[in-house]
């Protein structure tokens, strides 16, 4: 097995494309081929990822966990950087949300896209390759070439398989745009760092803690990577794109995004930016709190007044991500104060909330995403006023979503209560304040998830002349009543119930890779 | 050093031997000689100036022929770049000769005659050479823009580009005779070393200042800087396709060779003087070339203003050039020094844009239009064309892994180093507003139905240019390293200072 964590993470990245490779050379008529064959492949990383998962716990968490599967080979001599992969209990984790969501997107699309089959599945894989590649990259050049070949297939995933009113092509160049902007400025901050360290590791720049002491230069750089983040959480107030793109975007690429793409920017905030400018971080702490906590409370209330269910829930994930942005802005503000008794475990406290609400925000807004997929291929809209009474009809599905929206709003016993839990627990004993109006948020958000969804969806009287036309996902045809969940659909959905459960009754291990991590973290500030 | 000369200048003795051959060859034959023919002849005589060049010159120590040419690392760098592109340029023509049997051969040998005054122009050395190449690569461009005689748009092409070039060449020499009368010398070298521990009072400072303008505007003109771009647009719209390729890609080779050797070699004294001037010129180009690329809808048209504004960033590489108090430092010492960065960039920008052209042939062949609306479906029409598209666009935006991702890199490098902060705000804004109109070009092709579903035919000669160019941008962009070494080896000949 040791050749294998050799190359497990060069496989992880590359299997993907290897896979897009195959699709472009099927016919394109020869639908079904595509289909089975990007499944297949795309179930090798999953297994793959599980793989990494069982490894890393079992042989690396009990000697201290640290970056594991390094790969270090020459790519560009001339600049000094290197080909170099590397993972640890922060990005273990989020590879497999990534293959796991990945495998579900494309199963999930094996039933639902109609047309232009083979350049989806194409560029579904792509996207699949640079989300990978993000979390183990451990060179400043790799993992910028990797954060931009995430960038074009989704802007083709949105623009082209987009429902016409949405205005998919608009939707589409607002985020390649807005992520463009982001992507330039850190491959400026980079290139600073490169002057300053003359290394493009990421690792190796940390230890060399660059621009210490000059905090002017440092906060320029700082914002550098800052914003390219920001907008990909999407931090308040960059996050205008994320409806848009959200609304437009295809069930699965919806998934994706909601699921991997917004966790990109958080994972780069905590990889590189807290570990390499803690004392810019510090410094500028309280605006990243400040941002989240709006985000938070701004995004929730947003989602009240929305009478689009997709856009409902995508705001929602403005506001959860909020979260993220607080756990790690507290985090931040408690590097001043380290010494302080405690503090440094309430930093790691909030570092694993925020990391927490990464993974298990991937689960629950990607299976909303899904759930709103599901009552869209058969009612043709999302329109919440036209919907109501449904737990009637359709219980299968009101069940799942009941399970899924219930963990979004944060209940005990399922996932999505942990990672709040801990947020507010370490954010509490640094940024009381913030955390307090935060807390506002927690309460509107049950707001839309009782009032918005599960009222007006699924309670109160079922009217039949409100939507005439229900497609039964079964068999195809055209109906007068919602038919439930398709054999299909439950296979997408259940994998994330279950996580959803399991995670929410027994979190430990997944706290165990994050813990690591974040102590790993700490312990270098 | 006496080298021996005629080594020194086989890549153009080669050129001119193949120039000859092609009119010879028509000549002879007794009906009209075959286009394959001819073009064969053509890519030969290129391909074997540019191995003459590799075999020759590379990496060797700079050759002084008669103290007029300086045939060092730079400029074979430069001459190998625009030879495989000219050899590109030769093979979209082919196709787009079919219908000209009268002239072709003399289409063709036009090509190796503004091939090889572009090799004298990147290695002129003497102010006397850099005129006589300078207008060596225009007379000929505006042979060639005015190619086809029965066509107007071609004509006032032709005419326009020659006014604006005839004024601007005039404008430049006025300011090599100011120099001249400063220092006394026409040979690069020896004006820096006229110039070295001088002070220049008052009116000479003022002359020198002028001096540096003057000529700062026949290099503009060249290179499609803003304000002297004016006839780019008109020009390359109603030019011959292959040769709208040439002109944004070998042409501008020639001219950012000529200025950056000028300023360079000849005028480290008066940095102060042309860094600021050319900060000026390199934001506002990008800026307005962006700005009016977002409204076009002709494809040529749109392609002329983005090669403006690809312009303005080449220049941050000069502009940014290591420097302290305008005084300016060995290169050798900087991994990101301005100058490998411009020759990257023009590498990649050479064959990114060739690459693209060759699409827009493809189109233009088929369909005769070159309206950003025939695009609409393109990825029905043809996938393989529509995904090329993709690809050369996506260089052009500047995002990895493509060829054009390390040009920007390294001129955006050498901006960071000077911290020359400004100019980085301005270039981060143009990158956003110049992915804009890439990706509305994207945007036909992929999300609007195409209303003609006919599939487009590529001729073989074209799909040779589209194998090759792709093979670079994607090849080279994902494995730049023995690029980047190449660049930077090649750039360090021009440190003199």
């Amino acid at each position: 097995m040791a050749s294998l964590n050799e190359w497990i993470l060069s496989l992880l990245v590359f299997i993907p494309l290897f896979a897009a490779i195959v699709v472009l050379f099927i016919p394109r008529e020869n639908e079904r081929l595509i289909k089975l064959s990007s499944i297949a492949v795309s179930l090798v990383p999953l297994a793959l990822s599980i793989y990494l998962m069982a490894n890393y716990f079992t042989a690396h968490l009990p000697n201290g966990g640290g970056m594991q599967y390094e790969v270090k080979l020459a790519w560009i001599p001339q600049l000094d950087s290197y080909y170099h992969l590397g993972a640890d209990g922060l990005s273990v984790p989020l590879l497999f949300l990534t293959a796991l969501l990945s495998t579900l997107g494309l199963y999930y699309s094996s039933f639902t896209i109609k047309k232009r089959v083979k350049e989806f599945f194409f560029l579904f894989l792509l996207l699949e390759m640079g989300m990978m590649g993000v979390f183990v990259a451990l060179d400043y050049i790799l993992f910028y070439v990797f954060w931009e070949i995430g960038l074009v297939p989704m802007y083709f995933l949105i623009g082209i398989w987009g429902q016409p009113k949405d205005r998919p092509r608009y939707a589409a160049i607002k985020f390649f745009i807005y992520t463009l902007i982001g992507s330039v400025a850190m491959l400026l901050a980079i290139l600073a760092v490169y002057f300053q360290v003359g290394t493009f590791d990421i690792l190796e720049a940390a230890r060399l803690q660059p621009f210490a002491g000059q905090i002017g230069i440092a906060s320029l750089v700082f914002w550098g990577f800052m914003l390219a983040f920001m907008i990909k959480v999407p931090s308040f107030p960059f996050h205008t794109w994320l409806p848009d793109a959200h609304t437009a975007a295809p069930t699965a690429g919806s998934v994706i995004l909601a699921g991997v793409l917004l966790k990109l920017g958080a994972y780069g905030i905590i990889r590189i930016v807290l570990p390499t400018f803690p004392e810019a971080f510090s410094q500028w702490s309280m605006v990243i709190v400040a941002l989240g906590v709006i985000g938070i409370v701004y995004g929730a209330f947003i989602c009240i007044s929305q009478s689009d269910l997709k856009r409902l829930i995508a705001y929602s994930s403005v506001s959860h991500m909020g979260y993220v942005m607080l756990g790690v802005g507290a985090a931040g503000a408690g590097i001043a104060k380290i010494a302080e008794p405690g503090m440094a475990d309430s930093m790691a406290m909030a570092i694993n909330g925020a990391v927490l609400q990464m993974f298990n925000h991937g689960i629950i807004t990607g299976g909303l995403f899904f759930l709103v997929g599901v009552i869209y291929e058969r009612a043709h809209t999302r329109d919440l006023s036209m919907f109501g009474g449904l737990s009637a009809k359709i219980p299968g599905y009101y069940a799942i979503m009941m399970v899924v929206a219930f963990a979004s709003l944060g209940l005990p016993g399922l996932a999505g209560f942990w990672a709040e839990f801990f947020t507010f627990r370490g954010a509490f004993d640094i940024v009381a304040v913030w955390a307090a109006i935060g807390v506002i948020g927690i309460v509107a958000t049950a707001g839309y998830i009782l009032y918005r969804i599960i009222q007006s969806v699924f309670l109160g009287e079922y009217d039949p002349h409100k939507i005439e036309h229900w497609t039964d996902m079964r068999t195809g045809q055209e109906g007068h009543e919602p038919t439930d969940l398709a054999g299909f659909e439950k296979l997408t959905l259940w994998p994330l119930v279950i996580l959803i459960f399991v995670l929410g009754i027994y979190p430990t291990p997944l706290v165990h890779f994050f813990n690591q991590a974040a102590q790993t973290i700490i312990n270098a500030l | 050093m006496t080298a021996p000369i005629l080594p020194s200048i086989l890549p153009e003795i080669i050129l001119v031997v193949a120039a000859t051959a092609l009119v010879a060859v028509d000549l002879v034959s007794r009906r009209r000689a075959n286009n394959a023919t001819l073009a064969g002849i053509a890519v030969i005589g290129l391909l074997l100036s540019a191995l003459a060049v590799y075999f020759n010159l590379n990496g060797q120590s700079p050759r002084p022929v008669l103290g007029m040419l300086a045939v060092d690392g730079f400029a074979s760098f430069l001459m190998i770049t625009v030879l495989l592109g000219m050899v590109l340029v030769v093979l979209y023509s082919i196709e787009y000769l079919k219908p000209y049997a009268e002239h072709r051969s003399e289409f063709y040998a036009f090509l190796l005659a503004v091939s090889l005054a572009i090799l004298i122009a990147v290695s002129a050395n003497d102010l006397l050479m850099v005129y006589l190449g300078m207008e060596f690569v225009s007379i000929t461009s505006y042979i060639l823009v005015g190619f086809l005689r029965k066509d107007k748009r071609s004509n006032e092409a032709a005419i326009k580009y020659f006014l604006y070039g005839a004024v601007a060449s005039a404008v430049m020499l006025y300011g090599f005779s100011m120099l001249y009368g400063i220092t006394g010398s026409t040979n690069l070298s020896a004006i820096a070393d006229a110039l070295t521990g001088q002070t220049l009072a008052g009116g000479m400072r003022w002359l020198s200042f002028t001096s540096v303008v003057l000529m700062i505007v026949g290099f503009g003109f060249k290179t499609s800087l803003v304000p002297f771009h004016q006839w780019a647009p008109d020009t390359y719209e109603g030019a011959p396709s292959p040769i709208t390729g040439f002109l944004s890609t070998a042409s501008k080779v020639a001219g950012f060779a000529l200025m950056v050797r000028v300023l360079l070699v000849a005028l480290p004294r008066f940095a102060l003087d042309w860094l600021t001037v050319l900060a000026g010129v390199s934001m506002i180009t990008m800026t307005l070339g962006n700005l009016v690329a977002l409204r076009q809808g002709n494809i040529k048209r749109l392609l002329a203003y983005s090669s403006i504004a690809q312009a303005g960033y080449i220049l941050m590489g000069l502009v940014c050039i290591p420097q302290e108090q305008f005084h300016l430092l060995a290169l050798q010492a900087f991994t990101f020094n301005g100058i490998n960065g411009i020759l990257l960039y023009l590498f990649g920008y050479v064959f990114t844009n060739l690459g693209l052209f060759a699409v827009v042939i493809a189109i233009e062949n088929q369909t005769g239009k070159t309206e950003i609306k025939e695009y609409a479906g393109l990825v029905q029409r043809s996938p393989w064309l529509a995904a090329l598209l993709l690809i050369f666009l996506l260089s052009l935006t500047g995002i990895p892994p493509t060829l054009g991702f390390w040009g920007k890199y390294f001129v955006f490098g050498a901006a960071v180093q000077v911290r020359f902060f400004v100019l980085l705000i301005v270039a981060v804004i143009n990158s956003a507003i110049a992915a804009g109109y890439y990706l509305n070009i994207v945007r036909y092709a992929f999300f609007m139905p195409a209303e003609d579903e006919s599939r487009i035919h590529i001729s073989p000669s074209l799909r040779v240019v589209l194998a090759i160019t792709t093979v670079m941008v994607l090849g080279l962009g994902i494995l730049p390293g023995f690029l980047i070494d190449w660049a930077s080896r090649s750039a360090e000949f021009l440190t003199q200072f």
